[in-house]
């Protein structure tokens, strides 16, 4: 089971956050927003003891944040403060600020997310969420492409040692994996495809499509306070966007 | 009879020929049927059939009648089906749903979609993995089991439905010899401590020639003969229908072949060393 007063929350309370933190990330107007989502994040981050983790899982985001502060910094329309002249191209403080907002708002949306996932299984979540009324087609869809990314790994590994069976070189230079891409890709597309209808079957023979609401087997652990929170954090942070799309929210920086 | 299939034409959707011609085929309680034929013989078919899944999930035109455990498939939907009749298919990752966490919660899948109550459904879990004697993979995780250990929970995922009827297509194919002798130990089990009738399609006639009770020859959609185990796979004409005998029957063949008689004690014992 998890430790830690963060990783006990109810897996719901979680998401919730996770939703209100998304929101305030890249929907409110201004450096405010961001800034407290990673302020909060780097906090639960420190607590929870996964700070080295959701770190290196936010740089995951730097070629996005690159090319965020160039588009910007070099092409924002409409700047007429340039920091300095560069032959054809100019970058513009105007570009540059609206980079560096950009790009709190991806770090800080990046931590939402990192958070979740790092103190959440997303078994727990699933279980939590049906017993909450998701339907069962929506949680298997769910629950499956989770799980997905090991079962894929473990095809496309079969696939690749098949071909190299048959002498493909896959290793060494870029261009020989790149080239090896497409005989992977191919079989493992149409072999997952071809996958579906025995799968479809299969769920068919274990009473899938029968009606009602599946077994809920396990229970976590919530509180009226957790349900407090869900709800502040969830309306709290409808209420800041919408403020800020109503431009209510100009005093705040 | 917990199977019944009486003249029974199939023809899968977009076809303009029959897969299957009249089938007549029982499968009674706490029996093994093995079924054998070449590729495309129509067997797996026959199993889509059996299962009520043909036409039901997969669409097709089907005559004839299929009765599963007393009931017409026709007259059943899916997962009342579901209750009487297990399928197995041959590739093991298919048939696992894939949303579990441990081997326990994966063979807990049907019974939840059945919405039991929780305690039918730990009671129904503890059965399955105990009837397969697979309890020790309870805590383990599904995508990380061998080929016959995964076969195994996909089998126990089946049983912890309570179907009267098992029915597996090719559930050895990909397996080694070891989760072979797993799949083929489960089913000897379960047949002799639950009654449970079983249609296997089955490449290896060693396999059948152990475990069935009864073996039924198909070929381009048809059933050519059914009998006892060791009439139908001790029939010189089975090679013309694209099945190897067993071991057992051209170890007896080579020896008559070299003019050797071979007495019962004389099977008896190729029967072990060909085990």
């Amino acid at each position: 089971m998890p430790t830690g007063a963060y990783r006990r929350l109810n897996p719901a309370t979680k998401l919730a956050l996770a939703l209100a933190e998304a929101v305030l990330a890249l929907g409110v107007r201004g450096w405010s927003g961001p800034l407290v989502v990673i302020a909060v994040c780097v906090g639960v981050t420190i607590a929870a003891r996964i700070a080295r983790r959701s770190v290196l899982l936010v740089l995951a985001s730097i070629p996005l944040l690159v090319s965020i502060v160039l588009v910007n910094t070099f092409l924002y329309p409409g700047a007429t403060d340039p920091i300095v002249q560069l032959g054809p191209v100019r970058p513009t403080w105007t570009g540059l600020a609206a980079a560096v907002q950009a790009t709190l708002r991806v770090v800080a949306f990046g931590f939402s997310v990192v958070v979740l996932i790092l103190t959440t299984e997303p078994d727990h979540l699933i279980a939590d969420l049906e017993r909450r009324g998701l339907g069962r087609r929506a949680a298997f869809v769910v629950g499956a492409t989770l799980r997905a990314i090991p079962r894929t790994t473990q095809r496309a590994g079969q696939i690749t040692e098949a071909q190299r069976a048959r002498a493909l070189d896959t290793e060494g230079r870029l261009w020989r994996r790149v080239r090896g891409i497409l005989p992977l890709a191919g079989p493992l597309v149409f072999g997952a495809l071809t996958d579906v209808e025995e799968q479809t079957m299969a769920l068919e023979a274990r009473a899938f499509s029968a009606p009602g609401r599946r077994t809920v087997l396990r229970v976590f652990p919530d509180s009226a306070t957790q349900r407090v929170v869900r709800w502040a954090a969830l309306l709290g942070a409808l209420a800041l966007l919408a403020s800020s799309i109503a431009g209510v929210l100009e005093a705040i920086p | 009879m917990s199977l019944v299939l009486a003249g029974v034409r199939y023809r899968y959707a977009g076809s303009r020929t029959d897969a299957l011609h009249g089938i007549d085929l029982e499968v009674p309680s706490g029996s093994v049927t093995g079924l054998v034929g070449p590729n495309e013989a129509g067997k797996s078919t026959i199993c889509l059939a059996a299962a009520g899944l043909a036409p039901a999930t997969i669409g097709g035109h089907l005559e004839g009648v299929v009765s599963i455990d007393g009931v017409e498939s026709s007259s059943a939907r899916p997962h009342e089906l579901a209750q009487r009749c297990g399928i197995l298919f041959q590739n093991p990752a298919t048939q696992l749903s894939g949303t579990a966490p441990t081997v326990w919660e994966e063979v807990a899948f049907g019974p939840r979609n059945l919405a039991l109550p929780g305690d039918d459904v730990v009671e129904r879990v503890t059965d399955a993995l105990a009837a397969l004697g697979i309890e020790s993979l309870a805590e383990r995780d599904p995508t990380r089991l061998s080929g016959g250990q995964a076969q195994l929970v996909a089998l126990a995922g089946i049983l912890a439905l309570r179907p009267a009827l098992v029915i597996l297509d090719e559930p050895t194919s990909q397996l080694d010899p070891q989760g072979t002798r797993m799949v083929g130990e489960a089913l000897r089990r379960l047949v002799r401590e639950n009654r449970t009738a079983i249609l296997v399609v089955e490449h290896k006639t060693a396999l059948l020639d152990q475990l069935a009770d009864r073996v039924a020859v198909v070929d381009q959609g048809r059933l050519i003969r059914e009998g006892p185990t060791d009439e139908v796979l001790s029939d010189p004409a089975l090679s013309e229908h694209g099945v190897e005998p067993p071991p057992r029957v051209r170890v007896r063949s080579a020896l008559a072949g070299a003019g050797l008689r071979t007495p019962r004690e004389a099977d008896v014992l190729i029967a072990e060393l060909t085990r």
